[in-house]
């Protein structure tokens, strides 16, 4: 049998955690190709419903990563994102998604580093607890 | 002064009561309209009605046990734009607390309504009541009220809505004035209470004889209170049980036709469109062979789970639990059940309540720079 290897979606803001992404890549830092970056202006524009719908066509995992406190290009923003994901984080669970299928990080533009260190810790994370249930069965 | 006022019940009928009650209160200058269960001359419904004509209320209702639909939005409707007329509308405890909701969501105005709140003794499933209604003829209500304050059995085979029977909030909070039942006992009487300045000034009109708080009341609502949080909890524990994996939740909603009742029928989902009837779903024709080949079947209408989700993420902190949705549901699926399960967590997530206070802003409509730090990171 094929090793397991997850499909984590990503959304990521224009100002930070894209950039970081793309200074990763400049950088030449090498990190599992395991990650769909949707670029997104802001974490709070990210409705629950991306996550949702990411989750349930089958998605191992979904990161939603934007700037730091304080830095959002949109002045709040990313607030506003983390409080959507602890919704989140409220009702997943109780339909059987591990916690670890949904992660939100602050990842500053100049952290190239720290993007390719929290990629590869995820999909190590989402390899250990095994595929999504919804990508094996029919969801109606 | 007493705040507690008495209305007659006259020969014990507390229906006829508080119908001389209301008809007092439209009699005020102040008072344009009431908004009220009314029994309709057609047929045997007993629908929210607003009465301008004093006769009418002869009509009114509020002890029925029909519950055809959460009143909240009427009153949004009614009170939307500024009126030059005061309503008093007489809702049920988990109405006015929707009505709260909505007036938080920039969807309702109180500035003109005068909210009556009756001690809430349930309601039937629009199912159940119609059978009631059928079998037990006239006086219909009054029997009902006189089953569920003094204890005696229930129609034969028709117990309260799934709603009611977990329902911890019988009693209502935000009203302007409260009708009280509870407690009454054998008395002649109902009360009536201020609960607010503005109930308190158009109660003071009203010429009502003053009269002691029951002392019965604390404990007769205490003990409903107990055996509601008891049904309701175990009610979380089977749910939660019957939903607990993703599989589990596709066969708990697989009677679901997307037919989208559920959405129109609760109060608090306010938007005026539905992402859900927008053309975000207009798929190509295309699209759902390529989505049914992934896995060999797909079932349609699709996007069933993913819009039960979607209304929980988008209304969750703001459910009162009314049940109206399992009211409006053409297939029995158990979705009060669903939506009370996963809102109990979520409102305490956010140290919310929904309809608890006008003060408290809804969960989504503010944010603290220093909150939830467990939520933030990859590894923890």
């Amino acid at each position: 049998m094929e090793a397991f290897e997850p499909t984590i979606i990503a959304f990521v803001c224009n100002w930070c955690t894209y950039t970081a992404a793309d200074l990763a890549g400049t950088s030449r830092l090498i990190y599992p190709p395991n990650v769909r970056l949707i670029r997104v202006m802001c974490t709070g524009m990210v409705d629950p419903k991306y996550i949702i719908k990411a989750l349930l066509e089958g998605a191992d995992a979904v990161l939603v990563s934007g700037c730091h406190p304080g830095d959002c290009h949109y002045i709040n923003g990313n607030f506003k994102a983390r409080r959507r994901i602890k919704l989140l984080k409220e009702i997943l669970p109780q339909f059987g998604f591990e916690e670890d299928r949904l992660k939100l990080t602050w990842i500053g533009a100049s952290d190239g580093i720290m993007f390719a260190e929290t990629i590869k810790k995820m999909v190590e994370r989402i390899k250990a607890l095994g595929p999504n249930e919804c990508k094996k069965q029919m969801v109606i | 002064m007493s705040p507690w006022f008495k209305i007659d019940t006259k020969g014990m009928d507390p229906v006829f009561a508080i119908q001389q009650f209301l008809e007092s209160v439209l009699n005020l200058d102040q008072i344009g309209a009431v908004l009220a269960p009314l029994h309709l001359p057609m047929g045997h419904g007993v629908m929210p009605t607003l009465v301008t004509d004093v006769k009418q209320l002869q009509h009114a209702d509020p002890l029925s046990p029909a519950f055809p639909l959460n009143s909240a939005k009427l009153v949004a409707k009614l009170t939307r734009k500024r009126m030059d007329y005061h309503l008093a509308a007489v809702l049920r405890p988990c109405e006015i607390r929707a009505v709260i909701e909505l007036v938080k969501l920039n969807q309702a105005n109180l500035d003109s309504v005068l909210m009556i709140g009756c001690d809430c003794l349930g309601a039937y499933t629009n199912a159940d009541y119609k059978i009631y209604r059928e079998n037990q003829g006239d006086d219909a209500s009054l029997q009902f009220y006189r089953n569920r304050i003094f204890g005696k059995t229930a129609a034969k085979g028709i117990d309260l809505s799934p709603a009611c029977q977990v329902c911890e909030h019988p009693v209502p909070i935000g009203a302007d004035i409260l009708i009280g039942l509870f407690g009454v006992g054998e008395q002649d009487h109902l009360f009536v209470e201020a609960k607010t300045p503005k109930g308190e000034e158009f109660l003071s009109r009203l010429d009502l004889a003053g009269v002691e708080k029951p002392d019965q009341r604390e404990q007769v609502i205490e003990a409903l209170l107990t055996d509601r949080k008891t049904k309701r909890d175990d009610m979380f524990a089977v749910t939660g049980q019957a939903v607990n994996s993703i599989e589990k939740l596709s066969q708990y909603l697989s009677a679901c036709v997307n037919c989208y009742n559920c959405r129109v029928a609760c109060p608090v989902c306010y938007c005026r469109e539905c992402v859900f009837t927008t053309d975000v779903f207009d798929h190509e024709s295309s699209q759902y062979l390529k989505w049914a080949e992934r896995k060999g079947v797909l079932k349609m209408p699709t996007d069933t789970v993913f819009y039960h989700i979607t209304r929980l993420a988008h209304m969750s902190t703001g459910c009162v639990g009314c049940g109206q949705c399992s009211n409006a549901c053409p297939n029995d699926i158990e979705l009060m059940e669903l939506f009370r399960t996963i809102s109990y967590k979520t409102q305490k997530a956010f140290e919310y309540e929904a309809g608890r206070s006008l003060e408290e802003a809804p969960p989504f409509s503010i944010f603290r720079e220093d909150e939830f730090p467990e939520v933030i990171g990859v590894t923890n």
